[in-house]
């Protein structure tokens, strides 16, 4: 198949989903299983253009004209064509999930649901394989508005009052920040193409890139960089599955997606270090770094312990960007594969409890692993890799952010990821610890057990691929080093 | 201090101005919604006669030609296009003074009164009420 | 650069300028004298469909600059009434005409509900009336002749207004305060026609161009400036002249809402652009620098207050009622940044505000319909039992917001982009906060439809000629979103032809 064709295919395919989901509402097998359909169709599209183009980048495609010097384009590059993978893989495992969880937690409004998850998918590949900023803010912002229904599906007051705050931060620095730094940037450049090298320099001096970059930085409010976090936390609200994929996985790593290729193919990783403009963005991910995993500690709800340490670990990925070296953008760009396969594990697993036991509090979770040993088991594995331990694959992508630490002087980068590894062990391993070892809780129902098999065959998966992405990590680094420009 | 040669050669300006404020005083500051109206026509017809006296040449006749259209170089003519538009504006003005007049006649059936103050008590209260059974609202007429 | 057809008419075509305001202009008086209410409404739509494609003609002779001369009745100006078409007039017909007619099947139903059933006729003929008044108003190029076909619209504009007393009385008073307010306005701006006309002895607008630009201004043309642009400033709703338009929006039919809304405050606006640029020029327009002290700060305060109050509001017609006087700011913003970015952003917003707007009327009028009141407590939980009709409304207000894929993102970006070429920093800034407040309020909208349960949940849609033309309005937003290839390649050519003033020779 030709590239193009399966380009707009990863969209459409997912986008015909979704309004298959309304015709067949009625039809709730016939529903899932074409929606199945369509992720295993996507995921194998998405193969077909690793095929044709392996790490290349293409010609872009333009589907419109908006206006002169501004298209709706969209070309393959690796860093967009490793997201579009990591996105549509795991669409599969959290359909498959999202399925048993549904199901086996009798939520309502099914259809709604399945129907925006489709559409947030075909979001997310078009702000993949964006060949510019333009098309990349359209997506961005189609992202927003197709995960607002999923974030207040529960319908009660807290989920309508977090979906608010998800909406009002996201569209508010987006519109607010990002738009008018995309402006700007049209306005001094003539263009917004993404290219090699960045498409700044020249025509942009001194103090404005900084604050530019500003703009830029918080106005990807995916992101999460703190102050602009709160979205994260109030999303929890939404049902498991959308945290899973969304929250650990689509939106977020959209936000950092956008982060690396703003600073890779804007600014361009050498401007940025001659002008030293994102040192402050580096201060101020490391801040979030520490800040975040600390405030994770003192959560007792699991979800939110979890989307602390998502915050915590996003801003791994912006630091990368800001270190301003190869080795941090490198880094960076692995780090969103592997923090994504071991993320969605945990909160896979947090909906495997929630499922099995209605249990949402740590301190409730005592004795539960060996009344659940796959579900502990995935979780284990999965927090071994966000803590960044060999043999799984957190540990390749940590190694390569303090690498560009060390290469951009930044000593106490180091410093600080090493930090961030030890508040990690204390705030997921206790997770463990509590499970395996604890005595159980006096009063419980004799029939808990695990939970259904949809339910803990997802993050048992993925936690697998943790383990695969330490051994295949140098491919994928390979796979990623054109972006900085050197050769295979 | 005054230029009594400035004031008295641009008579009818002063006074057609006076005459259109004096207008536009009375739709603003009267209550009845009849004598707005009047006020309105008042102003509406001070703009007219200050057209026409734009019109006028200082020693201009009317501007008609003679029967047998021997038409006498050295005779002034006033000038006859404000007269033109002023017969459309005025026409205008009939219109607008009737729609008004019928409007005030449908509000007299609904309202039962045509004082500015009594109807603005009236839609208050609907307001308020409507505010009680329907949620508040922020601004009043404005 | 423009040149100049002069059209000694001869063949149909040539005689479309003056067409395009004939056509409803004797249709109405039509309506009446036939007297049926079967046959009102088709004469209307034909009507109004012959003015589209006729607007349409027009748009594509004038689009490369050219410019149409038409003289009525064979008299020359500057003696004679001149119709002049140019990229500018030719935008504006093409929205006003297209509106009129995509609203024309809404009104059916829509009207069957809010005015009484003998008014029907009357209804279609002050439309007509209406229609007649804003094709005029934007087509003629003698000044005169824009105060004629000014209150022609007017007046029938507050006959409609006042049609909606058989839902609500207010409407009556909605409409005689509009009445006294706009013939105030009316009249300040017959009043700057009378010192042009004293000072530089036409009326022809290209002719006292030419005379401005050869002898300069003096103080009589001065006032004429200040009348002019205050008389106009009430038609178009700038703040603080703004007072009529919350209740008459609110009051009015739901169809003459959706009408004028996208079209009155448009042709204001377009005679504010007409005078200001091609009859005043630039020139004496940087002289002035009222435009940009007084029509700056103004926009900015229309742009934040309006759309502050339209958050508190919990009638979903008021609501847009001020998001309308908002969206005015913005568009005089950009004219008051006084560069051809600025004014085209401003052109193209005129047309994308339209569009959105008339999409949002529509929507509130079938769900009017069907629950019997705009309010936000009688229409709780529409989504489910309206589906298609609130969808529309998700789309046209996420337009209103300016999300990337609709018209209004459009006119923002071209906004900003016009503020950040002239280093007005905050100005940029400023047009995205105001845009983050139209977030909440739309976002109200969507949750008061989807996120709350319905008084009575079975499914009553919209009849289908209410769903169409809201559809085609509501889809037209996301297109010009996307290719913005006619509204901005004729919003360009607008600003350019405006700024350069009017081409002379060839009468």
């Amino acid at each position: 198949m030709e590239t193009n064709t399966a380009i707009l295919l990863t969209m459409l395919i997912p986008a015909a989903a979704s309004v298959g989901n309304l015709l067949l509402r009625n039809h709730a097998d016939l529903r899932d299983g074409m929606t199945l359909g369509a992720a295993v169709a996507t995921f194998l599209t998405v193969l077909v253009i690793l095929t044709n183009v392996g790490n290349g980048t293409t010609q872009a495609l333009v589907l419109f004209n908006v206006f002169p010097g501004l298209d709706i384009a969209f070309n393959v590059e690796p860093l967009g064509l490793m997201f579009a993978i990591i996105a549509s893989g795991l669409w599969i495992l959290t359909h498959i999930y999202g399925i048993g969880y549904m199901r086996g937690n009798n939520e309502d409004n099914h259809t709604r649901f399945f129907a925006s998850f489709s559409l947030a998918i075909a979001a997310v590949m078009g702000l993949a394989f964006s060949a510019n900023m333009f098309t990349l803010f359209l997506f961005y912002e189609l992202l927003t508005l197709s995960t607002y229904p999923l974030v207040a599906h529960k319908g009660t007051p807290e989920a309508i009052s977090g979906a608010r705050t998800y909406l009002g931060i996201l569209m508010g620095t987006s519109i607010g920040l990002l738009l008018v730094a995309v402006i700007w940037t049209y306005t001094i450049t003539g263009t917004l193409d993404f290219t090699q090298g960045g498409i700044l320099r020249g025509h942009i001096a001194g103090p404005m890139v900084a604050v530019l970059l500003g703009l830029y930085a918080f106005g990807i409010g995916k992101a999460a960089i703190m102050p602009f976090h709160r979205w994260l936390p109030a999303a929890m609200v939404a049902p498991t599955p959308v945290s899973a994929l969304l929250h650990a996985v689509a939106v977020v790593k959209a936000g950092v997606f956008t982060m690396l290729k703003v600073g890779i193919y804007i600014f361009g990783i050498d401007f940025l270090a001659e002008t030293g403009a994102s040192e402050w963005l580096m201060w101020l991910a490391a801040y979030t770094i520490i800040a975040a995993s600390i405030v994770a500690m003192t959560k007792d709800n699991l979800k939110a312990r979890l989307a602390y340490s998502t915050i915590s670990q996003l801003s791994y990925i912006t630091l990368g960007m800001a270190l301003a070296t190869s080795m941090g953008a490198l880094g960076g760009g692995m780090h969103i594969a592997m923090h994504a396969m071991g993320k969605i594990t945990l909160f896979m697993c947090a909906g495997s409890i929630y499922v099995a036991t209605h249990k949402i509090n740590i301190s409730q979770m005592n004795g539960l692993g060996r009344i659940m040993p796959i579900t502990y088991g995935a979780f284990l594995i999965g927090a071994l890799s966000i803590i960044g331990l060999p043999p799984l694959g957190g540990s390749w992508s940590k190694w390569l952010l303090i690498v560009g630490a060390a290469d951009a002087g930044q000593q106490v980068m180091i410093a600080v990821l090493m930090l961030s590894s030890l508040l990690n062990v204390a705030y997921l391993l206790s997770i463990v610890g509590r499970g395996f070892f604890w005595p159980a809780e006096t009063t419980e129902p004799p029939k808990i057990a695990e939970s259904p098999v949809l339910v803990w065959l997802p993050p048992a998966t993925t936690a697998f691929g943790c383990l695969l992405l330490f051994f295949y990590a140098t491919n994928l680094r390979d796979f990623l080093l054109p972006i900085v420009g050197a050769a295979q | 201090m005054f230029d009594v040669d400035f004031i008295l050669g641009h008579l009818n300006y002063w006074l057609f101005t006076v005459l259109m404020m004096t207008g536009l005083y009375i739709v603003v500051a009267k209550g009845n919604l009849i004598k707005k109206i009047v006020g309105l026509n008042l102003f509406q017809t001070a703009v007219f006669m200050f057209y026409i006296s734009l019109g006028k040449v200082t020693g201009g006749t009317a501007p008609i030609f003679p029967i047998d259209m021997q038409i006498d170089p050295t005779v002034v003519y006033s000038n006859p296009l404000p007269h033109v538009l002023i017969l459309t504006a005025i026409v205008v003005g009939i219109a607008t003074t009737s729609l008004g007049l019928a409007l005030i006649v449908r509000i007299r059936e609904e309202y039962d009164t045509i004082e500015e103050d009594e109807i603005l008590a009236i839609e208050t209260e609907l307001v308020r009420l409507e505010n009680k059974e329907l949620g508040d609202a922020m601004g009043g007429r404005a | 650069m423009a040149t100049e057809h002069v059209h000694v008419a001869r063949t149909f075509v040539d005689h479309l300028p003056i067409l395009v305001v004939l056509v409803p202009f004797l249709a109405a008086p039509f309506t009446v004298l036939i007297g049926s209410r079967r046959l009102a409404w088709p004469i209307a739509f034909l009507a109004s469909l012959a003015s589209f494609l006729i607007s349409v003609k027009l748009l594509l002779q004038v689009l490369d600059g050219g410019v149409i001369s038409y003289h009525i009745g064979g008299w020359a100006p500057p003696m004679g009434i001149e119709y002049r078409i140019d990229a500018a007039n030719a935008f504006v017909l093409l929205l006003v005409s297209a509106i009129g007619t995509i609203v024309m099947p809404y009104t059916v139903q829509s009207i069957k509900f809010e005015i009484s059933e003998r008014h029907h006729t009357l209804f279609y003929t002050a439309y007509l009336l209406c229609f007649t008044g804003l094709l005029g108003v934007v087509a003629t190029g003698d000044a005169f002749n824009v105060f004629v076909f000014l209150e022609i619209s007017s007046l029938s504009t507050y006959v409609l207004v006042a049609m909606g007393a058989k839902q609500d009385k207010r409407a009556l008073t909605a409409a005689y305060d509009y009445l006294i307010m706009g013939t105030i306005g009316a009249t300040f701006f017959v009043i700057g026609i009378g010192f042009l006309y004293a000072g530089t002895g036409t009326l022809n607008m290209a002719d006292i161009a030419a005379y401005i630009s050869l002898h300069g201004t003096d103080r009589t043309i001065m006032t004429a400036f200040a009348f002019i642009v205050v008389g106009m400033g009430l038609k178009v709703a700038i703040y603080p002249l703004h007072l009529w338009l919350p209740n008459a929006y609110t009051y009015a039919p739901s169809a003459v809402t959706a009408f004028l809304a996208a079209t009155a405050t448009k042709v204001a606006i377009y005679v504010l652009l007409r005078f200001m640029f091609s009859v005043f020029q630039p020139e004496f327009l940087f002289e002035m620098n009222a435009v940009r002290w007084l029509m700056m700060p103004l926009a900015l305060v229309a742009m934040f207050a309006a759309s502050l109050i339209a958050v508190f509001q919990s009638d979903l017609k008021r609501m847009l009622a001020y998001s309308s006087i908002a969206q005015i700011g913005y568009i005089l913003l950009g004219i008051s940044l006084l560069s051809a970015t600025g004014l085209s952003g401003a052109i193209v917003h005129l047309f994308n505000h339209g569009i959105t707007k008339a999409a949002l009327f529509m929507g509130v009028g079938a769900l009017v319909l069907r629950s019997g009141s705009s309010f936000y407590a009688r229409i709780e939980g529409m989504g489910k039992v309206m589906p298609w009709t609130s969808f529309a409304i998700v789309i046209a207000g996420l337009s209103l917001i300016g999300v990337p894929g609709t018209a209004g993102f459009i006119s923002k970006w071209v906004l900003v982009q016009a503020a950040i070429e002239q280093g007005w920093w905050w100005i940029a800034l400023a047009v995205v906060a105001s845009s983050l407040l139209a977030i909440i309020y739309v976002w109200r909208v969507i949750e008061v439809l989807y996120m709350k349960q319905p008084a009575d949940p079975t499914p009553r849609e919209a009849p289908l000629s209410m769903l169409i033309p809201m559809w085609i309005m509501a889809l037209s937003t996301i297109w010009f979103g996307l290719d913005t290839e006619l509204t901005m390649t004729a919003a360009r050519a607008a600003a350019d032809g405006l700024l350069n003033g009017f081409t002379m020779g060839g009468h």
